[in-house]
């Protein structure tokens, strides 16, 4: 070989020699991310170090608490459909992240999570910041891995995003040790595609979808409970064509809505515990249960032993761990729901069901009558959850992503917010985590910059997260927060009303001025506390070009009906 | 509405990686189901660990046990069988006194009939090794009980199942 030629090689391989920090930046721009979400610390110090020098193509949002980052990943990812990604150092860092990555986990949110950790000669020797977060994530994981050693980082990182997005999505961490991130290799980096222990996408049975075609044939009264699983697999469009054609009745769990708009004819609205009147009640009297992309959480199901049990259950579904696990399935399609619903739509026969669908619109108008009417246009002085979900209805003509946080007015924003798209119900479903909504706001946001993005949060969840307000402002993230103020944890409240004796233990706030502190962070703000500001109040914010903070002051002690009451059936659901 | 359990024993292949028998252990630690045995050893096929673990529990547990086991990224097969299924043993190991091997006679025919093995003889003690099933184990135990055991240990079960595993089914699994 000529000199010259060996010299150019040795340059080249020269150059291509780079630290494990650098590294993680360059995976993450190769898997296409261009927004993380963090909070720097001793052991994480050479990647941010290393994002410095990449500022132009990865920006990194700075949350004021690492839980921020891990929701705001996660509304990120939900909007998009993308994968998110969250750092944070070790020790407190690490832990602070495990809230986000369990509610990812049970909400099925492909994350890919980022730590530091101390120096590989330290582990175990109880140095300052460590913790075993490899172990305290392992059951809160899909995946976790520990890196020890730089040459790892390109394949951990490609199997991180191959196992976070595919099959049923949710959570990895990536734990790397400091001598890992300053250690210099070779970089070479190719994507993930496949690892021969995992099966993400069981094959379709074309015999199970010739099933389930003939037996919503010979249905008379079907009906269809769809979850995120829609969502996830892209199935909105062949969804709907589906149930168009076979004319069947389709109620959503709440992280299924949104998969079609909200005023579709054959939506009948939501199931479970706060759900619509109808498909709950009429769960215990179709006679095939069709779920798709849905976990029969106990939420939805209500008790087991007299759920659905004159129906026959088909049940769609990526995770063959979920097949039987909480309702036995007589029908069980494995699979991608895009694909097995694409299988389905040419053996379904084109029907109507009309008088099936009208015991949903006679249900309908009961609720109507006894909850809805009063929700929305309540004729009592106090303001109403409803009412100001109405008044955003109004104003976004359902064009808004909603972004809830947990309690009532979680149940109210889902059961009345209206929407058009999918991927628009951002919610806390499976975990239930107070303080999800501002933070996963601001990631919904990021991602999708022109959609309006509405964050609706209680008293309650809006302090446990409040620091996040420091990022909307650092990022002028154009973010509408209401906080509908009712002085209670709402929903624990209405428990203690109706199974405590009223027994309002631990339940009552004492608020802080949430304009004033909304104020301090130089973010717009207005309360409203009379029926008569709020429809002007809600169109100032809607009109507002930045950030935008709105206290509503609700009736205090409002409950969220219909209910079913822990344990009780579907059928049995309460109406006052 | 108390449902029989009964016992099981779990056969799995998984990767062999740091971390799995957490990630595997958490999976009965969550449902407060506590491991009669555990064995974890590599497999025939490189690279792959295969694990047995006895449970009890009932069928509609185990069922959902293996389908969170089998949903692992680095688990390759899970499997559950009852004792009917499979042939099964474990191992213990008896330190005894070496004196006692001259001074009781009785001891050299307990040996003789349980069919156990000596692994090691020296001046101070004698090791014994018993397989077969927990009974046997147990009762060879029973036995030298009086004499004074210096010290005694037992593995976790291995078995084999009576129909055959397909391993070339599984290994055809990884090239899919």
């Amino acid at each position: 070989m000529e000199t010259s030629t060996l010299e150019t090689i040795q340059k080249t391989k020269q150059k291509t020699l780079i630290s494990g920090s650098e590294a993680v930046v360059k995976c993450l721009l190769a898997e296409g991310i261009t927004t993380i979400y963090g909070y720097p610390g001793g052991a994480i110090m050479p990647v941010y170090d290393a994002l410095y020098d990449y500022q132009e193509e990865l920006h990194h949002v700075l949350t004021r608490h690492e839980q921020g980052a891990t929701h705001a990943a996660q509304g990120y990812a939900r909007i998009s459909g993308k994968v998110g990604v969250a750092m944070a150092t070790s020790g407190p860092g690490a832990t602070n992240l495990v809230t986000g990555l369990a509610d990812a986990y049970i909400d099925s949110t492909p994350l890919v999570c980022i730590t530091g950790q101390v120096g590989s000669h330290l582990l175990g020797s109880d140095a300052f910041q460590e913790t075993d977060i490899i172990g305290i994530s392992t059951p809160v994981t899909k995946w976790n891995h520990q890196i020890t050693n730089a040459q790892e980082i390109p394949e951990v990182f490609a199997k991180a995003f191959y196992i976070a997005r595919s099959g049923r999505p949710g959570p990895v961490l990536i734990d790397i040790t400091k001598d890992a991130q300053f250690e210099t290799f070779d970089f070479e980096y190719k994507t993930c595609t496949h690892i021969r222990s995992y099966k993400p996408n069981p094959k379709c049975d074309p015999k199970a979808i010739e099933t389930a075609a003939a037996l919503i044939n010979s249905a008379k009264k079907p009906l269809v409970v769809w979850g995120q699983g829609v969502l996830l697999g892209q199935a909105e469009t062949i969804f709907q064509q589906v149930i168009e054609k076979a004319g069947l009745p389709a109620a959503w769990t709440i992280l299924g809505a949104s998969a079609i708009p909200t005023e579709h004819p054959l939506n009948v609205g939501m199931v479970g515990m706060h759900g619509n009147y109808a498909p709950n009640k009429l769960t215990n009297e179709c006679d095939v249960l069709i779920a798709i992309g849905m976990r029969f959480d106990d939420r939805v199901t209500g008790n087991l032993e007299t759920y659905a049990k004159q129906a026959k259950v088909i049940h769609f579904e990526i995770d063959p761990a979920e097949i039987h696990k909480n309702v036995y399935a007589d029908v069980p399609v494995l699979g991608d729901a895009k694909a097995n619903l694409e299988a389905l739509l040419p053996m379904l026969a084109s029907k109507e069901h009309k008088d099936w669908l009208q015991r949903f619109q006679e249900l309908y108008q009961i609720e109507h009558e006894t909850i809805i009417q009063k929700d929305l246009f309540p004729a009592k002085n106090g303001l109403t959850m409803g009412e100001v979900m109405q008044q955003i209805n109004q104003a976004s003509h359902g064009e808004a992503a909603i972004v809830s946080d947990v309690g009532q007015h979680q149940m109210i924003a889902c059961r009345y917010a209206k929407f058009n798209h999918s991927k628009s119900n951002i919610t806390s479903g499976g975990l239930g985590t107070m303080g999800f909504a501002l933070p996963a706001a601001i990631g919904a946001k990021m991602a999708e910059p022109q959609r309006e993005v509405v964050a609706i949060i209680g008293d309650g969840g809006y302090q446990m997260t409040i620091q996040e307000l420091g990022t909307v402002f650092q990022t002028q993230t154009a973010v509408k927060i209401v906080v509908l103020n009712n002085e209670f944890l709402g929903m624990v409240r209405q428990w203690q009303q109706l199974f405590f004796d009223k027994r309002y233990a631990s339940t009552e706030m004492t608020n802080p001025d949430f304009v004033t502190i909304a104020k301090g962070y130089h973010i717009p703000a207005q309360r409203v506390t009379q029926r008569t500001e709020l429809k002007d109040a809600i169109t100032t914010m809607m009109q507002h070009d930045g950030p935008y903070f709105l206290e509503v002051c609700v009736e205090k002690e409002y409950n969220v009906f219909p209910m079913i009451p822990t344990g009780a059936s579907v059928s049995d659901i309460r109406l006052t | 509405m108390k449902t029989s359990t009964q016992r099981y024993t779990v056969s799995i292949y998984t990767e062999n990686n740091v971390g799995l028998l957490n990630r595997i252990s958490a999976i009965f630690q969550r449902r407060h189901i506590n491991i009669d045995s555990i064995n974890s050893s590599i497999s025939e096929i490189e690279g792959v660990s295969r694990w047995t673990i006895v449970v009890e529990v009932s069928e509609a547990q185990i069922r959902k046990i293996i389908g969170q086991i089998e949903r692992q990224v680095e688990v390759i097969r899970a499997q559950y069988f009852t004792d009917e299924e499979t042939i099964y043993q474990e191992s213990g190991l008896f330190k005894v006194a070496s004196e006692l091997l001259f001074e009781e006679r009785q001891i050299q025919n307990i040996i003789k009939e349980s069919h156990a093995r000596i692994v090691t003889v020296n001046r101070q003690f004698f090791v014994l090794e018993k397989s077969g099933r927990k009974e046997e184990v147990s009762s060879l135990y029973e036995q030298l009980k009086p004499f004074g055991i210096m010290q005694f240990v037992r593995s976790g079960r291995i078995a084999v199942t009576k129909e055959p595993i397909q391993i070339t089914s599984l290994l055809a699994a990884f090239n899919e």
